[in-house]
Protein backbone atom coordinates (compact mmCIF):
# COMPACT_ATOMS: atom_id res chain seq x y z
CA UNK A 1 0.00 0.00 0.00
CA UNK A 2 1.69 3.08 -1.08
CA UNK A 3 -0.97 5.92 -1.85
CA UNK A 4 1.82 9.13 -2.57
CA UNK A 5 3.56 6.46 -4.78
CA UNK A 6 -0.01 6.24 -6.64
CA UNK A 7 -0.86 10.24 -6.32
CA UNK A 8 2.99 10.98 -7.58
CA UNK A 9 2.15 9.30 -11.14
CA UNK A 10 -1.03 11.61 -10.96
CA UNK A 11 -3.39 8.57 -9.90
CA UNK A 12 -6.07 8.82 -7.07
CA UNK A 13 -6.78 5.61 -5.20
CA UNK A 14 -8.60 5.10 -1.96
CA UNK A 15 -7.37 2.99 0.87
CA UNK A 16 -9.40 0.23 2.09
CA UNK A 17 -8.60 -2.63 4.66
CA UNK A 18 -8.30 -5.79 3.32
CA UNK A 19 -9.72 -7.82 5.88
CA UNK A 20 -13.24 -5.65 7.40
CA UNK A 21 -13.58 -3.16 4.10
CA UNK A 22 -13.66 0.05 5.72
CA UNK A 23 -11.83 2.46 3.72
CA UNK A 24 -9.22 4.45 5.76
CA UNK A 25 -8.44 7.95 5.42
CA UNK A 26 -5.85 9.88 5.91
CA UNK A 27 -4.15 6.98 3.83
CA UNK A 28 -1.96 4.52 6.53
CA UNK A 29 -0.72 1.16 6.28
CA UNK A 30 -3.00 -0.25 8.82
CA UNK A 31 -7.13 -0.16 9.45
CA UNK A 32 -7.85 1.62 12.33
CA UNK A 33 -10.59 -0.58 13.73
CA UNK A 34 -8.97 -4.41 12.65
CA UNK A 35 -5.35 -3.35 12.85
CA UNK A 36 -5.43 -5.62 9.48
CA UNK A 37 -3.13 -4.60 6.34
CA UNK A 38 -4.69 -1.76 3.63
CA UNK A 39 -5.03 -1.88 0.41
CA UNK A 40 -5.69 0.55 -2.61
CA UNK A 41 -8.87 0.66 -4.69
CA UNK A 42 -8.73 1.89 -8.02
CA UNK A 43 -11.28 3.56 -10.19
CA UNK A 44 -12.93 6.47 -11.61
CA UNK A 45 -14.05 7.70 -7.96
CA UNK A 46 -16.75 10.82 -7.74
CA UNK A 47 -17.32 12.82 -4.92
CA UNK A 48 -20.23 15.44 -3.11
CA UNK A 49 -19.59 19.23 -2.98
CA UNK A 50 -19.74 19.96 0.93
CA UNK A 51 -18.47 23.33 1.16
CA UNK A 52 -16.77 25.67 -0.63
CA UNK A 53 -14.92 28.93 -0.77
CA UNK A 54 -13.71 31.53 -3.43
CA UNK A 55 -9.72 32.93 -3.47
CA UNK A 56 -8.57 35.10 -6.68
CA UNK A 57 -10.68 33.41 -9.46
CA UNK A 58 -10.27 29.73 -8.25
CA UNK A 59 -12.89 27.60 -5.52
CA UNK A 60 -11.60 25.89 -3.02
CA UNK A 61 -14.07 23.02 -1.96
CA UNK A 62 -14.87 20.30 0.82
CA UNK A 63 -15.34 17.21 -1.49
CA UNK A 64 -16.60 13.98 0.29
CA UNK A 65 -16.19 10.36 -1.53
CA UNK A 66 -17.26 7.17 -1.09
CA UNK A 67 -20.04 8.92 1.82
CA UNK A 68 -16.55 8.12 4.12
CA UNK A 69 -13.87 11.37 3.73
CA UNK A 70 -13.33 14.44 2.98
CA UNK A 71 -10.78 16.18 1.02
CA UNK A 72 -9.98 20.07 -0.33
CA UNK A 73 -9.96 20.04 -3.44
CA UNK A 74 -9.55 23.03 -6.10
CA UNK A 75 -12.12 23.74 -9.01
CA UNK A 76 -12.12 26.16 -11.26
CA UNK A 77 -15.80 26.67 -12.39
CA UNK A 78 -18.91 27.54 -10.09
CA UNK A 79 -19.06 24.55 -7.92
CA UNK A 80 -22.68 24.28 -5.95
CA UNK A 81 -23.27 22.73 -2.94
CA UNK A 82 -24.29 18.76 -3.15
CA UNK A 83 -22.71 18.64 -6.23
CA UNK A 84 -20.97 15.51 -7.82
CA UNK A 85 -17.44 16.10 -8.85
CA UNK A 86 -14.67 13.79 -10.08
CA UNK A 87 -10.96 14.47 -9.61
CA UNK A 88 -9.58 16.05 -13.26
CA UNK A 89 -5.97 16.21 -11.74
CA UNK A 90 -4.18 15.26 -8.32
CA UNK A 91 -0.55 14.68 -7.53
CA UNK A 92 2.16 16.06 -5.16
CA UNK A 93 4.13 19.24 -5.48
CA UNK A 94 6.65 20.54 -3.03
CA UNK A 95 5.66 17.82 -0.63
CA UNK A 96 2.16 18.97 -0.38
CA UNK A 97 -0.79 16.97 -2.07
CA UNK A 98 -3.14 18.93 -4.77
CA UNK A 99 -6.43 17.46 -6.12
CA UNK A 100 -8.29 19.53 -8.98
CA UNK A 101 -12.08 18.45 -9.44
CA UNK A 102 -14.47 18.97 -12.28
CA UNK B 1 -8.64 15.33 43.88
CA UNK B 2 -6.22 18.06 45.38
CA UNK B 3 -7.20 21.60 44.78
CA UNK B 4 -5.14 23.35 42.61
CA UNK B 5 -4.86 27.02 42.87
CA UNK B 6 -3.34 29.44 40.94
CA UNK B 7 -0.87 31.47 42.57
CA UNK B 8 0.56 34.08 40.54
CA UNK B 9 1.25 35.34 36.93
CA UNK B 10 3.96 37.15 34.87
CA UNK B 11 3.25 38.75 30.88
CA UNK B 12 4.75 40.05 27.95
CA UNK B 13 3.52 42.40 25.60
CA UNK B 14 2.53 40.89 22.55
CA UNK B 15 4.47 42.58 19.57
CA UNK B 16 6.08 41.66 16.30
CA UNK B 17 9.22 42.00 17.37
CA UNK B 18 12.05 39.69 16.44
CA UNK B 19 12.97 37.97 19.64
CA UNK B 20 14.57 34.62 20.56
CA UNK B 21 12.26 32.26 22.21
CA UNK B 22 14.52 31.86 25.05
CA UNK B 23 14.29 35.52 25.86
CA UNK B 24 10.68 35.62 25.72
CA UNK B 25 9.82 32.79 28.27
CA UNK B 26 12.34 34.22 30.70
CA UNK B 27 11.38 37.76 30.06
CA UNK B 28 7.35 36.50 31.63
CA UNK B 29 9.15 34.14 33.93
CA UNK B 30 10.86 36.71 35.48
CA UNK B 31 7.78 39.19 35.13
CA UNK B 32 6.11 36.37 37.23
CA UNK B 33 8.31 36.33 39.76
CA UNK B 34 8.80 40.28 40.08
CA UNK B 35 5.56 40.18 40.69
CA UNK B 36 5.77 37.34 43.01
CA UNK B 37 8.03 38.01 45.72
CA UNK B 38 6.35 35.59 48.34
CA UNK B 39 7.73 32.90 45.83
CA UNK B 40 10.71 30.30 46.70
CA UNK B 41 12.01 29.57 43.41
CA UNK B 42 13.68 26.36 44.92
CA UNK B 43 10.49 25.01 45.73
CA UNK B 44 9.17 24.69 42.24
CA UNK B 45 9.09 20.71 41.39
CA UNK B 46 7.96 21.30 37.76
CA UNK B 47 8.93 23.75 35.29
CA UNK B 48 6.11 23.06 31.90
CA UNK B 49 6.89 25.26 28.59
CA UNK B 50 4.38 25.36 26.73
CA UNK B 51 5.33 26.41 22.37
CA UNK B 52 5.14 25.70 19.15
CA UNK B 53 9.27 26.93 18.22
CA UNK B 54 11.40 24.08 16.87
CA UNK B 55 14.02 24.55 19.62
CA UNK B 56 15.04 22.28 21.94
CA UNK B 57 15.04 21.58 25.71
CA UNK B 58 13.73 24.83 26.27
CA UNK B 59 12.03 23.88 29.58
CA UNK B 60 15.91 22.80 31.00
CA UNK B 61 16.93 25.99 29.38
CA UNK B 62 14.25 28.09 31.48
CA UNK B 63 15.22 26.43 34.60
CA UNK B 64 18.77 27.12 34.41
CA UNK B 65 18.11 30.63 33.37
CA UNK B 66 15.89 31.44 36.06
CA UNK B 67 18.34 29.52 38.46
CA UNK B 68 16.55 26.63 39.53
CA UNK B 69 16.71 22.32 39.26
CA UNK B 70 13.04 21.07 39.16
CA UNK B 71 12.35 17.22 39.67
CA UNK B 72 9.96 17.79 36.32
CA UNK B 73 11.02 19.88 33.10
CA UNK B 74 9.66 19.07 29.57
CA UNK B 75 8.04 20.59 26.78
CA UNK B 76 4.50 20.82 25.52
CA UNK B 77 3.24 21.42 22.06
CA UNK B 78 -0.95 20.87 20.97
CA UNK B 79 -0.21 23.85 18.11
CA UNK B 80 -2.75 26.90 19.40
CA UNK B 81 -3.61 25.06 22.86
CA UNK B 82 -0.27 23.95 23.88
CA UNK B 83 -1.05 26.96 26.36
CA UNK B 84 -4.13 25.39 28.60
CA UNK B 85 -2.49 21.65 27.76
CA UNK B 86 0.10 22.46 29.81
CA UNK B 87 -1.94 24.21 32.79
CA UNK B 88 -4.05 20.76 32.38
CA UNK B 89 -0.88 18.86 33.35
CA UNK B 90 0.61 21.09 35.85
CA UNK B 91 -3.40 20.49 37.30
CA UNK B 92 -2.54 16.65 36.89
CA UNK B 93 1.33 16.59 38.73
CA UNK B 94 -0.58 18.41 41.86
CA UNK B 95 -3.79 17.20 42.05
CA UNK B 96 -2.00 13.87 41.97
CA UNK B 97 0.50 14.85 44.60
CA UNK B 98 3.60 14.05 42.27
CA UNK B 99 4.59 18.52 42.86
CA UNK B 100 3.58 20.41 45.19
CA UNK B 101 3.71 24.20 43.10
CA UNK B 102 4.79 24.08 38.77
CA UNK B 103 5.60 27.04 36.96
CA UNK B 104 4.12 27.14 32.97
CA UNK B 105 5.78 29.44 30.59
CA UNK B 106 4.44 29.72 27.33
CA UNK B 107 5.83 31.68 24.39
CA UNK B 108 6.01 32.07 20.72
CA UNK B 109 8.04 33.85 17.80
CA UNK B 110 5.37 35.92 15.00
CA UNK B 111 6.81 33.01 12.51
CA UNK B 112 6.01 30.54 14.44
CA UNK B 113 6.16 26.94 12.10
CA UNK B 114 3.02 26.12 14.40
CA UNK B 115 0.34 28.17 11.91
CA UNK B 116 0.41 25.04 9.22
CA UNK B 117 -0.49 21.49 10.29
CA UNK B 118 1.79 19.81 7.34
CA UNK B 119 0.43 16.63 8.28
CA UNK B 120 -2.92 17.53 6.99
CA UNK B 121 -2.64 16.51 3.14
CA UNK B 122 -6.28 15.90 3.37
CA UNK B 123 -6.25 19.45 2.84
CA UNK B 124 -4.51 19.74 -0.40
CA UNK B 125 -2.99 22.54 -1.44
CA UNK B 126 -4.94 24.84 1.09
CA UNK B 127 -2.96 24.07 4.83
CA UNK B 128 -2.61 27.91 5.23
CA UNK B 129 -5.46 28.70 8.36
CA UNK B 130 -7.17 31.07 6.54
CA UNK B 131 -8.53 28.01 4.56
CA UNK B 132 -10.34 26.36 6.99
CA UNK B 133 -11.91 29.83 8.65
CA UNK B 134 -13.73 30.42 5.22
CA UNK B 135 -15.19 27.06 4.88
CA UNK B 136 -16.30 27.79 8.48
CA UNK B 137 -17.36 31.32 7.68
CA UNK B 138 -19.07 30.20 4.55
CA UNK B 139 -20.80 27.37 6.14
CA UNK B 140 -22.03 29.42 9.40
CA UNK B 141 -23.60 32.23 7.07
CA UNK B 142 -25.11 29.58 5.07
CA UNK B 143 -26.54 27.66 7.39
CA UNK B 144 -27.60 30.32 9.61
CA UNK B 145 -28.49 33.47 7.59
CA UNK B 146 -25.48 35.96 8.89
CA UNK B 147 -23.76 38.11 7.00
CA UNK B 148 -20.06 39.09 6.60
CA UNK B 149 -20.89 42.73 8.64
CA UNK B 150 -22.56 40.75 11.14
CA UNK B 151 -19.19 38.66 11.75
CA UNK B 152 -17.50 41.56 10.85
CA UNK B 153 -18.63 42.82 14.55
CA UNK B 154 -16.45 40.42 16.25
CA UNK B 155 -13.39 42.21 15.12
CA UNK B 156 -14.67 45.56 15.78
CA UNK B 157 -15.56 44.60 19.56
CA UNK B 158 -12.14 42.47 19.82
CA UNK B 159 -10.23 45.49 18.95
CA UNK B 160 -12.07 47.88 21.14
CA UNK B 161 -11.56 45.49 23.91
CA UNK B 162 -7.62 45.69 23.22
CA UNK B 163 -7.40 49.13 23.72
CA UNK B 164 -7.41 48.69 27.12
CA UNK B 165 -5.13 46.08 27.57
CA UNK B 166 -1.57 47.39 27.23
CA UNK B 167 -0.03 44.32 25.99
CA UNK B 168 -2.27 43.50 23.29
CA UNK B 169 -0.90 43.81 19.64
CA UNK B 170 -3.72 46.17 18.65
CA UNK B 171 -3.16 49.62 18.76
CA UNK B 172 -6.43 50.79 16.78
CA UNK B 173 -10.22 50.60 16.76
CA UNK B 174 -12.04 49.80 13.33
CA UNK B 175 -15.19 50.26 12.47
CA UNK B 176 -17.42 47.35 10.68
CA UNK B 177 -16.72 49.23 7.30
CA UNK B 178 -12.92 48.97 7.89
CA UNK B 179 -13.09 45.20 8.42
CA UNK B 180 -15.31 44.76 5.45
CA UNK B 181 -12.59 47.04 3.49
CA UNK B 182 -9.60 45.26 5.08
CA UNK B 183 -7.76 43.33 2.61
CA UNK B 184 -9.83 40.34 0.74
CA UNK B 185 -8.08 37.28 1.67
CA UNK B 186 -10.83 34.90 0.32
CA UNK B 187 -14.33 35.87 -0.14
CA UNK B 188 -15.51 34.79 3.18
CA UNK B 189 -12.93 36.26 5.08
CA UNK B 190 -10.88 39.80 5.52
CA UNK B 191 -7.81 40.37 7.26
CA UNK B 192 -9.35 41.97 10.04
CA UNK B 193 -11.60 39.01 10.24
CA UNK B 194 -8.28 37.13 11.43
CA UNK B 195 -5.91 36.91 14.99
CA UNK B 196 -2.36 38.07 14.01
CA UNK B 197 0.48 35.97 14.20
CA UNK B 198 2.92 37.44 16.66
CA UNK B 199 6.17 37.50 19.61
CA UNK B 200 4.74 37.32 23.14
CA UNK B 201 5.24 34.86 26.73
CA UNK B 202 3.57 34.40 29.41
CA UNK B 203 3.98 32.69 32.67
CA UNK B 204 1.43 31.05 35.01
CA UNK B 205 2.27 29.63 38.67
CA UNK B 206 0.60 26.82 39.94
CA UNK B 207 0.28 25.74 43.38
CA UNK B 208 -1.34 23.04 46.09
CA UNK B 209 -3.98 24.96 48.08
CA UNK B 210 -1.79 25.38 51.47
CA UNK B 211 1.25 25.97 48.97
CA UNK B 212 -1.19 28.69 47.23
CA UNK B 213 -2.53 30.39 50.20
CA UNK B 214 1.10 31.11 51.65
CA UNK B 215 1.92 32.81 48.53
CA UNK B 216 -1.30 34.83 47.68
CA UNK B 217 -3.36 36.64 49.42
CA UNK B 218 -6.26 35.68 46.88
CA UNK B 219 -5.57 32.63 44.69
CA UNK B 220 -7.80 31.70 42.14
CA UNK B 221 -9.03 28.01 42.02
CA UNK B 222 -9.00 25.45 38.98
CA UNK B 223 -12.26 23.81 39.42
CA UNK B 224 -13.42 22.88 36.21
CA UNK B 225 -11.59 20.94 33.37
CA UNK B 226 -12.69 19.91 30.45
CA UNK B 227 -10.67 18.71 27.09
CA UNK B 228 -12.04 16.90 23.66
CA UNK B 229 -9.91 15.86 20.62
CA UNK B 230 -12.18 14.73 17.85
CA UNK B 231 -9.39 14.35 15.41
CA UNK B 232 -5.88 15.83 13.43
CA UNK B 233 -7.25 16.88 10.53
CA UNK B 234 -9.44 19.81 9.28
CA UNK B 235 -11.79 17.57 7.01
CA UNK B 236 -12.67 15.28 9.76
CA UNK B 237 -15.14 17.73 11.40
CA UNK B 238 -18.31 16.38 10.87
CA UNK B 239 -20.02 19.98 11.28
CA UNK B 240 -18.45 23.06 9.38
CA UNK B 241 -20.94 25.71 11.33
CA UNK B 242 -20.16 24.14 15.28
CA UNK B 243 -17.57 23.35 17.22
CA UNK B 244 -18.27 20.06 18.66
CA UNK B 245 -14.68 19.43 20.79
CA UNK B 246 -15.58 22.75 22.35
CA UNK B 247 -19.27 21.24 23.23
CA UNK B 248 -17.66 18.08 24.47
CA UNK B 249 -15.07 19.98 26.65
CA UNK B 250 -17.24 22.55 28.03
CA UNK B 251 -20.03 19.75 29.41
CA UNK B 252 -16.68 18.39 31.16
CA UNK B 253 -15.43 21.14 32.62
CA UNK B 254 -18.62 22.49 33.97
CA UNK B 255 -19.94 19.36 35.15
CA UNK B 256 -16.44 19.11 36.86
CA UNK B 257 -17.15 22.43 38.48
CA UNK B 258 -20.49 21.66 39.93
CA UNK B 259 -21.69 24.83 38.05
CA UNK B 260 -23.85 25.83 34.55
CA UNK B 261 -22.91 27.90 31.86
CA UNK B 262 -25.76 30.67 33.03
CA UNK B 263 -23.29 31.54 36.05
CA UNK B 264 -19.83 32.22 34.09
CA UNK B 265 -19.61 36.39 34.81
CA UNK B 266 -16.87 36.32 32.33
CA UNK B 267 -15.19 34.49 29.65
CA UNK B 268 -12.00 34.34 27.24
CA UNK B 269 -13.14 32.73 23.65
CA UNK B 270 -10.59 31.14 21.26
CA UNK B 271 -11.58 33.93 18.53
CA UNK B 272 -8.73 32.77 15.95
CA UNK B 273 -10.86 34.46 13.47
CA UNK B 274 -14.31 36.37 13.04
CA UNK B 275 -16.56 33.16 13.26
CA UNK B 276 -14.84 31.14 15.97
CA UNK B 277 -16.41 33.64 18.69
CA UNK B 278 -20.16 32.86 17.82
CA UNK B 279 -19.62 29.32 17.08
CA UNK B 280 -17.40 28.68 20.51
CA UNK B 281 -19.67 30.76 21.90
CA UNK B 282 -22.71 28.30 20.51
CA UNK B 283 -20.60 25.39 22.13
CA UNK B 284 -20.02 26.75 25.15
CA UNK B 285 -24.02 26.98 25.71
CA UNK B 286 -23.87 30.61 26.18
CA UNK B 287 -26.20 31.24 22.94
CA UNK B 288 -28.37 29.05 21.33
CA UNK B 289 -27.01 27.99 17.37
CA UNK B 290 -27.33 30.60 15.03
CA UNK B 291 -27.57 33.14 17.74
CA UNK B 292 -24.02 33.97 18.75
CA UNK B 293 -23.41 37.04 17.01
CA UNK B 294 -26.68 38.26 18.33
CA UNK B 295 -25.24 38.27 22.08
CA UNK B 296 -21.95 39.38 20.42
CA UNK B 297 -24.00 42.51 18.97
CA UNK B 298 -25.39 43.48 22.53
CA UNK B 299 -22.49 42.70 24.23
CA UNK B 300 -20.57 45.45 21.97
CA UNK B 301 -23.85 47.60 22.04
CA UNK B 302 -23.82 47.86 25.89
CA UNK B 303 -19.68 48.08 26.30
CA UNK B 304 -20.02 44.67 28.17
CA UNK B 305 -16.45 43.59 28.55
CA UNK B 306 -18.25 40.16 29.68
CA UNK B 307 -16.61 37.98 26.69
CA UNK B 308 -12.99 38.54 25.58
CA UNK B 309 -12.02 42.06 27.61
CA UNK B 310 -8.33 41.28 27.05
CA UNK B 311 -9.19 41.95 23.12
CA UNK B 312 -9.24 37.78 22.29
CA UNK B 313 -6.83 36.70 19.81
CA UNK B 314 -8.20 39.20 17.04
CA UNK B 315 -7.07 42.23 19.32
CA UNK B 316 -4.08 40.95 21.23
CA UNK B 317 -2.76 38.90 18.84
CA UNK B 318 -2.08 34.71 18.38
CA UNK B 319 1.48 34.02 20.24
CA UNK B 320 0.32 30.23 20.14
CA UNK B 321 2.19 29.04 22.88
CA UNK B 322 1.65 31.58 25.10
CA UNK B 323 -1.92 31.88 23.80
CA UNK B 324 -3.91 30.05 26.62
CA UNK B 325 -1.71 30.99 29.72
CA UNK B 326 -2.72 34.51 28.60
CA UNK B 327 -6.28 34.04 28.19
CA UNK B 328 -5.95 32.04 31.78
CA UNK B 329 -4.17 35.22 33.48
CA UNK B 330 -6.96 37.69 32.10
CA UNK B 331 -9.37 35.64 34.20
CA UNK B 332 -7.35 35.68 36.87
CA UNK B 333 -7.37 39.26 36.81
CA UNK B 334 -11.25 39.94 36.27
CA UNK B 335 -11.77 37.53 39.39
CA UNK B 336 -9.34 39.67 41.30
CA UNK B 337 -10.36 42.84 40.14
CA UNK B 338 -7.16 44.31 38.82
CA UNK B 339 -8.28 44.11 35.48
CA UNK B 340 -8.36 48.26 35.28
CA UNK B 341 -10.18 49.78 32.77
CA UNK B 342 -11.56 45.88 31.33
CA UNK B 343 -13.01 45.18 34.78
CA UNK B 344 -16.30 43.26 34.44
CA UNK B 345 -18.67 44.25 37.34
CA UNK B 346 -17.86 41.85 40.71
CA UNK B 347 -17.06 38.36 38.75
CA UNK B 348 -16.81 35.35 40.39
CA UNK B 349 -16.41 32.40 38.34
CA UNK B 350 -14.83 32.33 34.47
CA UNK B 351 -14.30 30.17 31.81
CA UNK B 352 -11.19 29.99 29.14
CA UNK B 353 -11.62 28.31 25.90
CA UNK B 354 -8.56 27.40 23.92
CA UNK B 355 -8.72 25.09 20.82
CA UNK B 356 -6.08 24.17 17.83
CA UNK B 357 -6.60 23.73 14.30
CA UNK B 358 -10.39 24.24 13.27
CA UNK B 359 -11.65 23.26 16.53
CA UNK B 360 -10.16 19.56 16.33
CA UNK B 361 -9.25 20.17 20.03
CA UNK B 362 -10.45 22.14 22.65
CA UNK B 363 -9.79 22.99 26.20
CA UNK B 364 -12.46 24.48 28.66
CA UNK B 365 -11.17 25.36 32.26
CA UNK B 366 -13.56 26.82 34.78
CA UNK B 367 -11.48 29.23 37.14
CA UNK B 368 -13.39 30.55 40.67
CA UNK B 369 -12.44 32.92 43.80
Amino acid sequence: MNFEEELRKGKFTIPECLSCKKIIWPPTEFCDVCNSETHLKTGQFTGKIIEFSKQNEEYFCIVEFADSFRLMAKMKSNPKKGQIVKISECGIYKENYFFHII
Amino acid sequence: MNKVGIAGYGITPFTKEDQKIESILHKSANSLFKNNQEIDKNQIDAVLVSTNNDSKYLSPILSEMVGIQPKIAHTIESLCNSGTNSIVSAFSYISSGLADMVLVSGAERFDSPGQILEWDNSRGEFKHPIFWASIFSKSYKREFGVSNEDLAVVSVKNHKHAQKNPNALSKKTYTVEDVINSKKLTDDLRLLDCSRPCTGGASILLASEEMSKKISDEPIWISGIGQKTTSAGFTKNESLFSMNSTKIASESALKMANQNIKQIDVAEIHDAFSVCEPMALEALGFSKPGEGINLIKKLHETNDFKINSRGGLIGCGHPLGATGISQTIEIVQQLQQTAKGRQVDEPKIGLVHNMSAAATSSTVLVLEK
